[in-house]
């Protein structure tokens, strides 16, 4: 079937000297109430019009979230308590982040490209307008991504990329359990001597379904029926209690 | 069992929230008290972001103070009067309480202000609570009945405005409840509380009401001011979790009916001095948190929920 897929990706695709075409085990992920996580199997296939040129071909996937305006605040103590006294506000940052690479990140994709497609985690915040007023910003973009790479939002897997006779490769990336809906940007890169050949992105849906998605929708879209409704379940549960006491009580 | 919340938008363990709820509700149901204090920071705790326990937690303290009222309501030991006076100043402190929680967390400051609420007024009700509990005891230990004190006329007599409540048989001025109510509906709005800790002491102390109604009616005025609580965090902040609020609700209720008969074992000093020290740990666990350099200097919070 993989192969099938693969088979019709390489005949359909665009006539390139060499160019990248992709498949994944799912589109779409759904947060349900029991979601625990999700794991992305992606795959693909290097098409050819002629021989390969000498030198390997290495592969980068990434994975990018919705980005979001973040606040940054770091603690100083003040009066001998600690407390947020510098903010620095990153216009977009991706939610979450993944970065596959087929061999060590350096020598699989060089600084200018690095630099050209946004690739790297540092580079993918930055990219997006950090101040220039805050003497020591970086240290707050280093604060953001040693933060989210603790939750496992932000990923840097070197090796990560199978290649098999340089053509066929293969990478599964990990999703944890907190992250937000949205749509998710897949891109993989195809390059030899660390430039860039090709480029291929792809949406992945990621959206809560059923009951999460209908109270986080009506939260959103109508907060007052939202709270209204909060507070009539609380009202029904107390009322459920006291009637199962009294009958608990009575008997 | 893992439970993604949806509005948290963080995957917890559904039996550690079943359990928490459970844990406090049997505290609650032991001490008579909401609980509230208690399950706001354990919230935080476990990773919950601020904003949505305290939301969540007013819509939480919704339904235990209803089912406690209930219970109240029909032994008629509510003063429907005086908590309908409380609560003109209950709604009107919920309010300023949420400008004052959305400035500050427009600020970045909100985490702050919230455990500085809680280091301040479980700091001081615990320390209160437990010096006069330890002093109950030793006056049963050394034989001597405790004295009745004739109460002095407070200023609550002396003000304009007053109004008759013949449930409390009280002939005072409307502007102290109204002034209690007031700052409960802050604390309520900020820390994400019934207020019950506070409300109970000021109407026993400052309003001179009769103790046989100052629970019922504190109850009652709670599930209104955390009501509106609720409302207003959900159409101001998106923060209330319903998903959450139920889990701790399941949990609360068992725990609540549980805690109410290990309550009847104890004598009511015993209790007193145990929820005070239960009080003084966990402002003192806020307040280390507050003194000792964290781990980790940097946070992060969504810009866009300004």
């Amino acid at each position: 079937m993989l192969r099938l897929i693969l088979l019709f990706l390489i005949s359909t695709s665009s006539a390139m000297a060499e160019s990248v075409v992709i498949g994944m085990d799912k589109e779409k992920v759904a947060i349900t109430a029991t979601f625990d996580g999700s794991q992305i199997l992606l795959f693909g296939a290097v098409k050819r019009d002629k021989p390969a040129p000498s030198g390997d071909i290495q592969i980068v996937v990434t994975i990018a979230g919705p980005s979001e305006p973040i606040s940054v605040h770091r603690k100083a103590k003040v009066l001998g308590i600690w407390m947020n006294t510098d903010t620095v506000e990153v216009d977009a940052a991706p939610s979450f982040y993944a970065v596959a690479t087929s061999s060590n990140f350096s020598s699989t994709i060089n600084d200018t490209e690095d630099l050209r497609y946004k690739v790297s985690i540092p580079r993918a915040i930055r990219s997006v307008g950090a101040p220039m007023d805050v003497l020591d910003a970086a240290s707050f973009s280093d604060a953001v991504i040693r933060i989210r790479s603790e939750k496992g939002l932000y990923q840097l897997l070197e090796n990560k990329v199978n290649i098999d006779e340089q053509t066929l490769f293969r990478t599964s990336i990990e999703m944890p359990a907190d992250i937000s809906d949205g749509d998710y940007t897949a891109r993989i890169l195809l390059t030899r001597n660390g430039n860039v050949i090709d480029e291929f992105t792809t949406i992945i849906d990621v959206r809560k379904v059923g009951l999460e998605r209908f109270l986080f929708n009506m939260s959103r879209e109508n907060p007052l029926a939202y709270g209204l409704m909060s507070i009539a379940i609380a009202i029904f549960a107390g009322w459920a209690a006291s009637l199962l006491f009294r009958f608990f009580r009575a008997t | 069992m893992q439970i993604y919340l949806p509005i948290a938008e963080v995957s917890v363990n559904a039996f550690l929230l079943l359990g928490l709820g459970g844990l406090v509700g049997i505290l609650s149901g032991m001490f008579g008290v909401g609980g509230g204090f208690l399950m706001t920071p354990l919230l935080f705790f476990i990773g919950i972001p601020p904003a949505v326990a305290v939301a969540t937690e007013a819509n939480q303290i919704v339904a235990s103070s209803f089912s406690g009222a209930l219970a109240h309501l029909k032994r008629k030991t509510v003063d429907l009067k005086m908590g309908l006076i409380l609560l003109i100043g209950g709604l009107l402190g919920a309010g300023i309480g949420l400008i004052i929680f959305n400035y500050l967390k427009s600020l970045g400051q909100v985490d702050l202000l919230v455990k500085l609420c809680y280091v301040a007024f479980l700091g001081i009700i615990g320390s209160l609570m437990f010096i006069e509990s330890l002093r109950a005891i030793l006056k049963t230990q050394s034989g001597s009945l405790p004295k009745k004190v004739r109460r002095p006329r407070s200023f609550a007599q002396q003000l304009p405005f007053k109004m008759r409540f013949r449930t409390s048989g009280l002939y005072i001025s409307v502007i102290p409840p109204i002034l209690v109510g007031l700052l409960v509906g802050i604390l309520s709005a900020i820390m994400g509380v019934g207020g019950g800790f506070i409300m109970v002491p000021a109407m026993i102390y400052i309003l001179g009401m009769p103790t046989k109604v100052v629970v019922g009616t504190s109850l009652f005025q709670i599930i209104f001011v955390t009501g509106f609580t609720t409302v207003l965090h959900a159409t101001t902040n998106y923060t209330v979790d319903i998903a959450l609020a139920v889990l701790l609700l399941l949990g609360g209720v068992l725990g609540a009916q549980l805690g109410s008969q290990f309550g009847t074992r104890l004598r009511a000093e015993q209790l007193r001095i145990l929820l005070a020290l239960m009080v003084i740990a966990v402002c003192v666990k806020i307040a280390l948190d507050l003194l000792i350099m964290p781990t980790e200097l940097y946070s992060i919070s969504n810009a866009s929920m300004h």
